[in-house]
């Protein structure tokens, strides 16, 4: 092959020294930038050995950071989920004007800082904020409580599920969906025997990186939540406070739960990808 | 499918919701007027949406209003009235304070670092993911796929496990950071720490958004440049460079948006000296903690207005970059 270089095979290709080197410069930068902090996280979760991991992660304010950001992403995961849903419904299935503008402000929570995601709450219901005093009158309080840690949650988890779903079934078109219609079948029939099986996998993939994003929410949970220990204190937020207090162990501990996490949803997510044949990169056009 | 008198009206809000309310009730009509036994109904069910097709998309799918509705309505709560409420809250501090907050030293090092840092940690971005998208599409090594795998590890990983980590590693006596010390360079607690952090958040929007189309790329391409030709240095830069360029910016302009607002795993590893090493972000939680909420939303107010401006830009540069391809 080397002598002859200019072949249609080679034309699309480097020679193998050329090759070799860019896998290498890119390899090296994957095993810095993103092995080495992962492996890092467990190396030093178990550095005093497993008697000290587990016992970090049996601590009653680590349990009840575990209860809270279940109970958090238990509760934002699902109305994105059904949001996602129907935004996807009426922008892929019809056609109408300020469509693009639509789906701009859909996305526009991933362009704002997640500080500032959580700062807009603060400044609608905090004390000094639009509804708050109305709200404390009521006795209801939203800020340093659990409903402002689910509104910011909401907030940052907000286009994953429609942004996956939008393109999937506008390639997939309107005519399984008018046949069903034409043979009878109710709209809501129609929903769950014809476009539910064919957008399942793309489903579950948005939820699972929304699911990620809301029990990894950091900033704009750490804004909303007044930081209290047992209380309004998610995973995330408990790996801070005990890091600020020089217990590394605990905090690493409790880290390691939320990388197991990110792991287990990369496993899900490629099995998916490999699924539905979406190849090694292909995520539609 | 849609029906040209609708494109050319202007959607009048209350007629909007007219519209939606009667399309509901006619799809409803539609579905219920349409029993599967009945042989002569599913010809008349196409003939009744013709007509009133002049106001609404041709369509017998139903739930239009319904689920345009519900969009809009938990957009309007969760998403807009928040972000009103930020920029009306900006609005009514006093201008001079405004511009004294948003003016100050600190403020201003704060925004310097945060845009500076992300622009720098983007530009990384374009060179390293559009070589590591490049080697993943074209190339085959060992462990290709668990690679490929890998680069999603900073869209999972939440920021304050990343931060802790990425501290530990680069720490005078960590496994990256010893080395580094050696040659003299501190990259904990400096501005070199957050460049570090903002590189690892927005490590894959770039690879993500070259990757498809380096794969969509007919082969045609090449071998026509290659035969006219072109070596193959000038096929990768006359022909392919361009071609990507569009994604290029698409995922330049994602991990700089992600960059600049990004907090969590800076904040550990940047040491937050202020004037130094203090973000905006970071910033706008201490303007909050000190309760001076008007100054922490003017600093807000400055950060989204700046980043919107600058997805603008590059969304323009993209659009443009697209009709400039097409018409080559």
């Amino acid at each position: 092959m080397a002598t002859r270089p200019r072949s249609a095979v080679d034309a699309r290709t480097e020679p193998s020294p050329v090759r070799w080197l860019l896998i290498t410069v890119a390899l090296l930068f994957v095993a810095i930038f993103i092995v080495l902090p992962l492996v890092s996280v467990f190396t030093e979760a178990l550095r005093q050995g497993f008697g000290a991991y587990f016992g970090a992660l049996a601590d009653a304010d680590a349990r009840a950071a575990i209860g809270l950001t279940l109970t958090v992403a238990a509760i934002a995961v699902p109305l994105n989920l059904v949001f996602g849903v129907v935004a996807a419904w009426a922008i892929a299935k019809f056609d109408f004007r300020g469509k693009s503008l639509l789906i701009t402000f859909i996305d526009l929570p991933f362009s704002v800082s997640p500080v500032i995601s959580g700062l807009i709450y603060v400044l609608l219901f905090g004390l000094q904020g639009w509804l708050g005093p109305f709200l404390s009158e009521q006795g209801f309080k939203i800020i340093f409580a659990v409903p402002g840690i689910v509104l910011a949650t909401i907030f940052v988890t907000f286009p994953f599920v429609a942004r996956e779903l939008i393109p999937l079934m506008q390639e997939q078109g309107t005519d399984e969906e008018e046949a069903a219609l034409v043979l009878g079948a109710s709209g809501w029939q129609t929903f769950r025997r014809v476009t539910l099986p064919n957008i399942r996998w793309g489903l579950l993939y948005g939820v699972l990186l929304c699911n990620a994003r809301a029990m990894g929410e950091f900033g704009a949970v750490s804004v909303v939540s007044g930081h209290i220990r047992g209380l309004t204190n998610t995973m995330p937020l408990h790996v801070e406070i005990l890091y600020n207090e020089y217990n590394f162990v605990a905090s690493f501990a409790v880290a390691s739960l939320l990388a197991l996490l990110a792991l287990v949803t990369l496993a899900a997510k490629s099995g998916i990808e490999w699924k539905i044949g979406r190849g090694l990169t292909g995520r539609g056009h | 499918m849609s029906s040209s008198a609708l494109l050319d009206r202007p959607a009048g809000r209350g007629h909007d919701q007219q519209r939606r309310a009667a399309a509901r009730v006619e799809t409803l009509d539609l579905t219920q007027a349409s029993p599967p036994t009945s042989a002569d109904a599913s010809p008349p069910c196409l003939a009744d949406a013709r007509p009133k097709a002049a106001w609404r998309p041709r369509s017998i799918i139903p739930g239009f209003g319904l689920t345009l509705g519900l969009t809009l309505a938990w957009l309007g709560l969760i998403v807009m009235l928040p972000l009103v409420a930020l920029f009306a809250r900006a609005a009514s501090v006093d201008p001079g304070r405004f511009i004294e907050t948003v003016t100050s030293e600190r403020v201003l090092a704060a925004l310097q670092l945060s845009f500076g840092a992300a622009l720098a940690a983007a530009l990384a971005n374009a060179v390293f993911g559009t070589l590591l998208a490049w080697v993943l599409v074209r190339y085959r090594f060992p462990g290709r796929r668990l690679v490929d795998s890998l680069v999603d590890v900073p869209f999972a990983l939440p920021t304050a496990v990343a931060g802790i980590s990425l501290t530990a590693l680069y720490a005078e006596n960590g496994w990256l950071g010893a080395p580094l010390a050696e040659l003299g360079i501190k990259v904990a607690f400096t501005p070199l720490g957050v460049f570090v952090a903002l590189v690892f958040v927005s490590l894959p929007f770039v690879v993500r958004s070259i990757e498809p189309v380096l794969q969509d790329l007919s082969p045609e391409i090449e071998e026509a440049a290659a035969c006219l030709g072109a070596s193959r240095w000038q096929t990768i830069w006359r022909v392919i460079v361009p071609t990507l360029f569009p994604a290029l910016a698409t995922g330049f302009a994602l991990a700089f948006a992600r960059a600049v607002g990004e907090y969590g795993s800076v904040i550990f590893i940047a040491g937050n000296l202020p004037g130094i090493s203090e973000i905006a972000p970071l910033l706008i939680v201490i303007k909050l903690e000190e309760y001076a909420y008007g100054e922490a939303t003017a600093v807000a107010a400055v950060m989204l207005l700046l980043s919107f401006v600058l997805l603008l830009a590059i969304n323009l540069l993209q659009r443009w970059s697209r009709s400039h391809l097409e018409r080559r």
